[in-house]
């Protein structure tokens, strides 16, 4: 490995990095510093900018009560479970209907093979945004309206995913295959014995990717559910900001928020490898 | 490309894909149907009778200066967020390819808002850039300017762009990041040793091998910006003031789920239905092409 010349402008790189690290990391700061004031402190201007003790009252009282206000938001303890069943369900499902649908275009050869292959990529054209209203009937008409049925089904398919796995299946060598039936092997022992061992990084990748989309969603819940007890972290948030009539509980706001990215800001960092594996990976 | 040895069931392949496809039919070819149904009728007022009328809903739209006005809008707002998010994000990178102490510790800080959802990311602006209780917003005020996104419009375009490029800025860094890595060293030396400077290299060597990176990093940036800021628009303005953060994807939202006019509503889903098919298809010969040279 050659080495760079790290005696001149040594200094010039740090100092933007750290101009960079200070555009991402300030809003988190003020945010996790409000989430420790009194309501009284954050009014004040300027907001004082380190953390106070009333802290943990504040996050007490997010997680086990919620805010006060025009929407009466169920605590924190609620949102986080509605929101971690509808992250892992949405990941698992994907991850799931993908592997067994590349499994079926890679390894079979039946009628309508590319036709079915090319209905699953055409879906990355339909993103829920573009089809709102139509998909709401949809669910209604189903009677999934307030239900963790109608949160997460209509997100499982999953194009990406199915690309990805299609493409590392096409990896798999065809000895392995053919090793596999010499010994007898069906198709469905195969995937279960060989096929998911091998997918080990990839469905790790994909978790990551996927954890963070089924967390962060927003737009389908916030149509999907008229009941609050449904609602989910990201949705409830918006929702306990006052438009106006109303003071906004800032200080429960704030710690609701700092609650709503640990999740996703875990899994990340947890699984950094993975995730910028399942980033690049997906999307070439 | 396609395998050499394959199993041979006749029914397993079909039952493997029911749960895929049964997801993709019901609720994405479905309503996409629906849309496209709903775009080229009329409906009254109680939605009791429904009649065709043809591309009338379209000819509405485009005769209404107000969806013009938005999908201008929406350009410019997608345009500042891209720049927004690649130039900073180009320029990270390319210092973060220099540094050896602390590599692991910046990436790590700079790829954090990936994670973050957009809703949760505009609740931090807002927060910021609060007239009422902001810090950013007492600075602003300090400095003798004149700061309330709440009633200038200008300013809450500002406050919802700087969110949303906040947000993408990780994403890009990470594709900058990897197409750097990528590009030969052994060029950069050669070039340093005929004695060309920095910005001569980049100019000259780094910036054209970055091409088909920056290129694909643009397009999925408008795509972010067009669809996935719904949630940064929503909780920071609502597409107010007087619509002047509404973008075409809140349109949509505004009118089909607020107004509840289903026609209009409608057609605006297939016009943006067509828009990304077309970005889609852009993305994808760009993939083709770089997949062949």
């Amino acid at each position: 490995m050659a080495q760079v010349d790290y005696s001149r402008s040594n200094w010039l790189p740090h100092v933007i990095l750290w101009i960079g690290l200070f555009i991402t990391a300030f809003p988190l700061y003020v945010t996790f510093v409000a989430s420790t004031l009194t309501p009284t402190e954050i009014a004040q201007t300027p907001m004082q900018m380190y953390p106070s003790l009333q802290g943990v009252d504040n996050y007490a009282t997010a997680f086990s009560k919620g805010s006060a206000g025009t929407y009466l938001s169920p605590p924190a303890m609620t949102l986080l479970f509605n929101s971690l069943i509808v992250a892992l369900v949405v990941t698992f499902g994907k991850i799931a209907v993908s592997l067994i649908s590349a499994y079926a275009v890679v390894f079979f050869r039946f009628p309508g093979r590319m036709f079915f292959f090319w209905m699953i990529f055409i879906t990355l054209m339909l993103p829920v945004e573009v089809r709102i209203l139509p998909t709401y009937k949809v669910v209604t008409d189903l009677n999934l309206i307030n239900s963790y049925a109608g949160l997460t089904l209509p997100l499982i398919a999953s194009a990406t995913a199915t690309l990805l796995f299609r493409q590392f299946f096409m990896t798999i060598p065809d000895e392995l295959v053919e090793a596999a039936k010499i010994d007898g092997a069906g198709p469905m022992r195969f995937f279960k014995d060989v096929v998911i061992p091998l997918s080990r990084t990839n469905i790790a990748a994909m978790f990551v990717i996927l954890f963070i989309y089924g967390w962060n969603q927003y737009l389908w819940p916030l149509l999907i559910t008229t009941s609050n007890s449904l609602d989910v972290i990201v949705v409830a948030i918006k929702k306990m900001i006052g438009t106006g009539a109303e003071p906004t509980d800032w200080h429960i706001v704030m710690a609701t928020t700092i609650l709503a990215l640990i999740p996703p800001v875990l899994v990340i960092v947890a699984m950094q490898k993975s995730f910028v594996k399942g980033l690049t990976d997906t999307e070439k | 490309m396609d395998r050499r040895v394959i199993f041979s069931n006749k029914l397993l392949p079909y039952l493997l894909l029911a749960p895929q496809l049964a997801v993709t039919l019901v609720f994405f070819f479905w309503p996409a149907g629906q849309a496209i149904q709903m775009s080229v009728m009329e409906q009254d007022a109680f939605g009791l009778t429904k009649t065709f009328v043809g591309l009338a809903n379209f000819k509405e739209l485009f005769n209404d200066p107000e969806y013009l006005k938005t999908f201008w809008r929406t350009i410019i707002f997608s345009g500042a967020v891209a720049i927004c998010a690649l130039v900073p994000a180009l320029l990270f990178a390319l210092m973060a390819e220099r540094v050896v102490r602390g590599a692991t510790f910046y990436r790590t800080i700079l790829v954090l808002p990936y994670a973050i959802a957009p809703a949760v990311a505009g609740v931090l602006w807002l927060f910021m850039f609060s007239p009422s209780v902001g810090i950013v917003a007492y600075w602003l005020k300090k400095l003798g300017i004149d700061w309330n996104p709440k009633l200038d419009g200008n300013d809450a375009m500002l406050l919802v762009i700087m969110a949303a490029a906040w947000k993408q800025i990780s994403y890009n860094f990470l594709f900058f990041l990897a197409g750097l890595q990528s590009i030969p060293k052994a060029l950069l030396e050669a070039a340093s040793i005929d004695g060309a400077g920095e910005w001569r290299k980049f100019r000259t060597i780094i910036f054209p091998l970055l091409s088909p990176t920056t290129f694909f990093l643009l397009v999925v940036n408008i795509v972010y910006a067009f669809f996935d800021t719904f949630g940064i628009i929503d909780a920071v303005t609502s597409g107010g003031p007087a619509k002047a953060t509404e973008v075409l994807v809140y349109k949509v939202y505004y009118d089909g789920v607020v107004a509840l006019n289903l026609g209009t509503s409608s057609a605006q889903s297939v016009i943006l239905m067509v828009i990304v098919i077309l970005l889609t298809a852009v993305q994808f010969r760009y993939v083709e092409k770089k997949v062949h040279y």
